[in-house]
This record gives structure tokens, sequence and C-alpha cells, in this order.
């Protein structure tokens, strides 16, 4: 494990640890600093995306200690000693991640701009399936990753290209992995 | 957004500084701080401390900590089973990730989405009092039908709370001065002239912790809400409903409504007249109408009235031919 030191701001700062990709960092940061903000503008992690910056878009999603989580609405500091992972640490080009796997099987985006939040929801939400999570749309006995259950379970990622349809399979080919 | 300072809570009974506000999941507060609505000089993160349990009560009941997150609350087997109406409003609500992140007590305590309340280039009673209410005669399509005034008519947008006004939920607080208990249907304020004020609690009163009553025949429950998109927005009206019914008759029902008022709305007139009744959709609809007597509406939002009308007949309806709950 490197170990990186990060020091920008001056004034009011706070200390933080945090463990990004498996990598231990150690930040002195303004508090007001998002999780994104940290991750895109201080270590150029820029796979999460600044869609909204308000918690409506998805485009911003990591996993923070292995659950889904909208980093645009978490400050950093609270988060002291907690492990993120963001796009760049799910797979590589030569051994992508069963979800990325999936998307580029069956063409789950277009312009690509939500696909990074989009695939660490998938993978946030195939663990809550694996552990037997409801959704507003389970009956009990279903089939939770029906098309009906995939769609709700991913509604906090929207796609402004509508690219909705093909995620549905490439999200259920990687449930099979 | 303006700066501040970090700290964690180390006690509920801990005094809170005069600019401080409490920090739950900050899906709620963090997007107020950027929008410039909320501007505390401290925050003082709750989630360190322990209060992130689901524990059984003695008479059957179940205490929910206040940092327990809404996905983990909807998802444990107690809450399904015994509970379904409070685990089917908490999966209505947001979106996988925000429940992730959102608390017991920070989705109680989070404020309206009256959209000049979000925006400080506006005038708003709520956010800067005595500046006026542009909704009344603007945007006002998704406020209260129901307990507004005058001066502030912002509705309470969370479904948790309508499914645990439903269920006569009891909300403990803590703060230097000690412990009380409050219903959750008496936490919110009615507006009147000050619609600034949000709750009952006092500044530095932390909630502890939320606690469901043995309620047996709330295993019969179920939560709809109506909104402009099929999921992960907030609701434009919805119903929280319990029902015992033995020999066709209604034993017992609890009812509860949100997105029409500026708390959880409690049904308690149209509850008192299903009581002994036959429970056929007629009473049903008939009692909601009672209740929604008391409706005020406004140029944009008189729908609303027929839509609660018509949601809690089908929510009672589809209750009472329910053999069995899920
Ligand atoms: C895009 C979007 C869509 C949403 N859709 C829905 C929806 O459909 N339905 C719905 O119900 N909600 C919805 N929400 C709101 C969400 O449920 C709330 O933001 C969340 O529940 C707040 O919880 P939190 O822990 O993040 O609170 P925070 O943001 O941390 O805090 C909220 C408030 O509560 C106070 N507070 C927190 N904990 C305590 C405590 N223990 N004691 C005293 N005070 C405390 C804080 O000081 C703050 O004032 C949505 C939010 C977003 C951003
Ligand atoms: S309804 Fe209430 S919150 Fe909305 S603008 Fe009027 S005073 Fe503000
Ligand atoms: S950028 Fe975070 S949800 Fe849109
Ligand atoms: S692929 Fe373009 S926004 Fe989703």
């Amino acid at each position: 494990m490197t170990r990186g030191f990060i020091r920008h701001f001056p004034g009011n700062l706070s200390e933080v640890k945090l463990i990004v990709n498996g990598v231990e960092y150690e930040f002195d940061l303004d508090p007001r600093t998002t999780l994104l903000d940290l991750l895109r503008e201080h270590l150029g992690l820029t796979g999460a995306k600044k869609g909204c910056d308000h918690g409506q878009c998805g485009a911003c999603t990591v996993l923070l200690d292995g659950r889904r989580v909208n980093s645009c609405l978490i400050l950093a500091v609270a988060q002291q000693g907690a492990e993120v992972t963001t796009v760049e640490g799910l797979g590589t080009a030569e051994r992508p991640h069963p979800v990325q796997r999936g998307f580029l099987d069956h063409d789950g985006f277009q312009c690509g701009y939500c696909t990074p939040g989009q695939i660490c929801s998938a993978v946030g939400m195939l663990d809550e399936v694996k552990q037997g999570r409801p959704s507003a749309v389970t009956t009990p006995g279903d089939d939770l990753l029906s098309d009906a259950e995939i769609r709700e379970r991913m509604s906090g990622n929207l796609c402004r290209c509508g690219a909705y349809p093909n995620m549905v399979p490439a999200i259920r080919q990687a449930a099979g992995e | 957004m303006k700066t501040f300072e970090y700290r964690t809570a180390t006690a509920a009974s801990a005094v809170l500084a005069p600019d401080a506000a409490f920090l739950a999941g900050g899906t709620n507060l963090v997007d107020l701080m950027k929008l410039g609505v909320a501007t505390p000089d401290v925050l003082v993160d709750v989630t360190k401390l322990p209060l992130d349990r689901i524990t059984d009560l003695p008479d059957g009941g179940l205490r929910v900590g206040a940092t327990v997150r809404n996905s983990d609350l909807a998802a444990d087997p107690r809450i399904r089973e015994r509970y379904p109406v409070l685990s089917q409003a908490l999966l209505a609500g947001a979106s996988g990730q925000l429940r992730n992140m959102a608390t017991t007590g920070g989705n109680l305590l989070q404020r309206t989405r009256c959209t000049y309340f979000m925006d400080p280039s506006t005038p708003c009673n709520k956010r800067a009092p005595g500046s006026g209410c542009p909704a009344r005669a603007g945007d006002h399509r998704n406020l209260a039908i129901l307990g507004g005034s005058e001066a502030c008519i912002a509705t309470h947008p969370s479904d948790m709370a309508v499914a645990l006004a439903a269920l006569g939920a009891q909300v403990r607080v803590e703060s230097a001065t000690g412990e009380r208990t409050i219903a959750v249907t008496e936490l919110h304020r009615l507006p009147g002239d000050r619609p600034d004020l949000d709750t009952v609690l006092d500044h530095g009163e932390m909630i502890t912790a939320v606690d469901l009553p043995a309620l047996p025949f709330a295993t019969r429950s179920a939560y709809r809400k109506a909104r402009d998109r099929a999921s992960y927005a907030f609701a434009v009206g919805s119903v929280a409903a319990a029902l015992d019914v033995a020999d066709g008759l209604v034993r017992d029902v609890r009812l509860a409504w949100g997105a029409v008022a500026p708390r959880p709305w409690r049904a308690t007139t149209a509850e008192r007249l299903l009581r002994g009744r036959p429970a056929t959709h007629e009473n049903f609809l008939a009692a909601a109408d009672e209740e929604l007597r008391a409706a005020r509406p406004l140029r944009d939002n008189a729908y609303k009235t027929t839509l609660t009308r018509n949601l809690t007949a089908a929510v009672l309806t589809r209750l009472a031919s329910a053999g069995e709950a899920r």
C-alpha cells in the first residue's frame, strides 16, 4: 500500500484519512470538500461525474465501505477512515469488472457520461440483491432481478441519453457471474 | 458554501453551540448548505454515536436508533414482518444511494421541498421570517391543502414519517437539559404565524431513537405513493394505513397522509368514523371526505383532495380484501 500526502488548503483545515481504491491517503481538507470533489479535484479520479451536485442524478455514485452512495452530498471530513471504491477501482481495460463487461457486451450506454455512476450503482445494487434486500416493487417470493426490479433498483441513476433498455440485460448478465 | 467547523458528537446530552447544527447522513443538510439555505458555523456529526441499532422493546415494539440508515431499516426482517407499511414507505422514498446515507432522525427533520424555500434569491417566510410567501400566488402545485396558514403552506416531504404517524410512533429526544418523548404526530408544528419553526424541538435537542409500539394488526398495513414519475420523486400524495377487519367490520384502523400538510397528517376523524363500520369502499371514501372537509386547496393543488380521497379508499379496500398481510 502506498501512502499519499496531499496538502492544498490554507486556513481552517481538517485532517482526513481515506482509503481510495485500496490506497491509503491523508488529506488536510477544507471541511466543505465533498467526497466527489476530493476524488475529482484532489486525486484526479474523474470517473465519478458532477451531474447535478444535489443528489438528483446519480452520476457521482461511488461505493463507500461497500455501499453505493451519492458522493456529491457527502462531506469527506465525515468519512474518516472509510474505504471508497470508484469506477477506476473496479476493473481495468484488460480485466473489467463483470458489470463493466455487461455494459460493454450489451451496449449499455451512449455518450457514457452517466456510465461510471451507473456501474458503481449496479455493483452496489447487486450486493443488496445478494443480501435479499427488498425494493419498492418486491413482493415476497419474486425474482429480485426481474426487469421491474432492476429498473426500480437503478432508478437513482438518470441517463440523459436514455440508454436504459440495454442496461437491464447488462446488469442481469453481471449478476450471473 | 459558507465555511464551518466539523466536530463529532460525543454524547446526546452535550450542549449544542448557538450556530451549530447536527449532521447525520447529510443528504438534506449538505444540499441546503450548498444552496445557502442552511448556514451553520459548526456541524456536529451524530453518526459516530452508538445510535445505529434496532432493538426489541419488552411490549413487542421496536426501538429504532436515530442513525439507523433508511435502507437498513427498510430491510430489517422485523420491520418487514411487523410493520410492512414502514418498510414500503422507506423504499418508496429517494433512491438506493440516498437511502444508504439517510438516517431515521434526519429523515424526520428534513425540510420542505418548497421551491422558494430552497432558493435564497426569493422571499419565503420559513427561510426569512416576514419576507412573504410567494407560493400562495405562485408555484404551490405540491404544497399543503391541510394545516397551512396565511404565512406558509409548505408540506413535509418525508414518506417514512407518514408510516410512523400511522403506527403511532414516539420520538425520543435528549439534550443537556434532559430527555423527553414526543408523539411523531406532534413533532412537526403547524406553521401559524411562525413558519420558521418546523418542529417543537428546542435548539440542541437530539433525536436519539424512534419507538414503534406493538401493533399486531399492522402486519396488515401498506403504503401507497403517487408521484410525477414511477420512481425517485417526492410524493404528490401518499397514504399509510393499517387495517383490522373482523366479520366485514372495521375493528381498528390507522390512517395517515403525506404531501398534503406541514406534517404527516394522521387522519383521526376518518379513523373514528370507520371504527365499527362495514369495511366497504363506499365507507372508506366517505371517511376520507369527512377528514378532507378541513382542506383549503389553492388554484393549483385542488387535485390533491381527490387524489388523497381515492388513494385512501384504494389502499383500505385492498387491505380489507387481503386475506393475509404482505
Ligand atoms: C434527490 C432527492 C430525492 C429525495 N426523495 C425523497 C423521497 O421521495 N421521499 C423522502 O421521504 N425523502 C426523499 N429525500 C429526502 C431524504 O429522505 C432526506 O434527505 C434524508 O432522509 C435526510 O436524512 P439525513 O440523515 O441525510 O439528514 P441530514 O441531511 O444529515 O439532516 C437533516 C436535518 O435533520 C437534522 N438532524 C439529523 N439527525 C438529527 C438527530 N439525530 N437529532 C436532531 N437533529 C438531527 C439536521 O440538523 C438537519 O437539519 C430525497 C432527497 C434527495 C436529495
Ligand atoms: S410555502 Fe412556506 S416554505 Fe414555501 S415560500 Fe411560502 S413560506 Fe416559504
Ligand atoms: S452529482 Fe451527485 S447525484 Fe448528481
Ligand atoms: S449514456 Fe449519456 S447520459 Fe447516460
